[in-house]
């Protein structure tokens, strides 16, 4: 397949440096500002080169990427809120021109999602985000396996950032302060951490999810949520929770058309515990019973590893 | 019906006995056999059922897992069980509040919890090491009646945002129990 990268950012340069692995060749890549296209390949080493040092990927503008030769738009732009621009309108581009769109942005399916299926209904295009819930983790194709009827409840870490915090703190006694500061040294929380230890980007993924159980059944927007932080959460609350032997994790909910992101205890040692940033998610399925699928929830290779297999799926 | 600190209920069963000798200390068998305290029997005898059976209400005191025994032992014996499990409470739950519990009258908190939600409130433990001017955690043992655990829930998460309190709950479903 040939892919155009839109978004030059940790996903999109990793899509980039493993397409050709996968068997696809990326004919146009696109930061904010710049872009490049070429239908028979794109130089990936020497753009990512490029990008570094002059800060630009090519000499052609971002929109001559959309309009340019590819059968997958890859969207890995920032996920920004509301009307979810400018990647809702680059999914639209590319499924008006009957091409595939596979997100990794969540912004258009969590906050657009009616609008985005009903552009895919016109098109010849089909629109794929596994990479939008859980990063690496196939937590979207296992519930198209499954069968969305047959999934009664998702629920699981679904940030890798607010499960550093909350595990550091239980596992060494150190205030939310401290541990943030720490995470931020170590690249795990970025300056401001709002959306991650708000709940917002926990609760996009599960809203995402609410979306895909609800199959065109009614359409849910982050304002659907129901959604508390960890923010300045004293360390006093994970002791109490610990001398019962259990702990503190951000745990999202999606159940009966209900979506919950919010601190709860669950057991110390049990299976939604997962240490450091990892993710796990948790389906209830009506004839295979519990499923638990866990693995690195963020980071680049392991979001282009979702981004690639949903290219797969459409090879097809 | 009362509770106490190491899981012993009091419990009342509602039998319906076959009239013949012996019939009486055979119900009575699982309750012993499985650790149950008996603490009263009220035998009906000049009361006999349309079916020809004699009602029997006993009163005793078990855990819960001791008195599911009872009442799985009694129906392995084929005594007719016509209702078990009257406990008032039959499900614990823990949760944490979090925020400024001194200065929003912890007392006052709890009460309301325990009146409007027909929880039972049975243990409390507090934690405030920065002092009580700062926020402090608090963890709750709760009683509550069968199947009303999500309806007390969501009262304390009303209670809590009257007071700018935060509550974290128990994850119920999913792998917490």
């Amino acid at each position: 397949m040939r892919l155009a990268i839109v978004g030059a950012g940790a996903v999109g340069t990793a899509v980039a440096e493993l397409a050709g692995e996968y068997g696809h060749t990326v004919t146009g890549l696109a930061d904010s500002s710049s872009g490049v296209a070429d239908g028979d390949g794109v130089d990936v080493g020497a753009t990512l080169e490029r990008k570094r040092s002059e800060g630009t990927v090519g000499a052609d503008a971002p929109g001559d990427v959309l309009q340019g030769p590819y059968d997958v738009l890859v969207e890995a732009t920032p996920t920004t809120l509301g009307d979810a621009e400018p990647g809702f309108g680059h999914v639209r581009t590319a499924l008006e021109r009957d091409r595939h769109a596979v997100l990794a942005n969540k912004g258009p399916v969590a906050e657009r999602y009616g609008d985005v299926r009903a552009l895919e209904r016109e098109s010849a295009g089909d629109v794929l985000f596994e990479a939008t819930v859980g990063g690496a983790i196939p937590v979207l194709s296992t519930i198209a396996d499954v069968g969305a009827d047959n999934v009664s409840a998702v629920r699981g870490v679904l940030n890798g950032t607010a499960n550093f915090v909350l595990s550091r703190m239980a596992a060494e006694g150190l205030s939310y302060e401290h541990v943030l500061a720490e995470a931020q040294d170590l690249g795990v929380a970025e300056a401001d951490p709002s959306f991650d230890v708000e709940g917002t980007d926990a609760a996009l993924k599960c809203v995402i999810v609410a979306n895909v159980l609800a199959e065109d059944d009614g359409e849910f927007t982050l304002a659907d949520a129901e959604v508390s932080g960890i923010r300045e959460l004293p360390a006093s609350a994970l002791d109490l929770a610990t001398e019962a032997g259990q702990t503190i994790r951000l745990i999202g909910e999606v159940s009966g058309g209900d979506v919950r992101v919010g601190p709860r205890l669950v057991p110390e040692h049990g299976t939604l515990a997962v240490g450091g940033t990892r993710n796990i998610v948790q389906l209830e399925t009506a004839h295979a019973g519990r499923l638990n699928i866990s693995g690195r929830g963020a980071g680049g290779p392991e979001t282009a590893s979702a981004v690639l297999a949903d290219v797969g799926r459409l090879s097809e | 019906m009362s509770d106490s600190p190491d899981g012993v209920r009091s419990y009342t069963i509602r039998l319906e006995l076959v009239d013949r000798p012996g019939e009486l200390l055979r119900a009575l068998a699982p309750i012993a056999d499985n650790g149950g305290n008996l603490l009263s029997i009220f035998h009906e005898r000049g009361n006999v059922t349309p079916r020809g059976q004699i009602p029997v209400e006993v009163d005793l005191e078990a855990t819960p897992e001791q008195f599911d025994a009872i009442v799985d032992g009694l129906r392995e014996a084929e005594i007719t069980v016509i209702q078990a499990g009257a406990e008032r409470y039959s499900e614990e739950v823990t949760v944490i509040l979090v925020g400024h519990l001194v200065d929003t009258d912890l007392s006052n908190t709890l009460s309301t919890i325990q009146g409007s939600t027909g929880a039972s409130v049975q243990a409390l433990s507090l934690s405030a090491p920065e002092g009580t001017e700062a926020e402090s955690s608090a963890r709750l043992g709760l009683a509550t009646h069968s199947g009303e655990t999500d309806t007390v829930l969501a009262d304390i998460r009303e209670i809590a945002a009257e007071k700018g309190l935060r509550v974290i709950e128990p994850l119920t479903g999913g792998d917490a129990e």
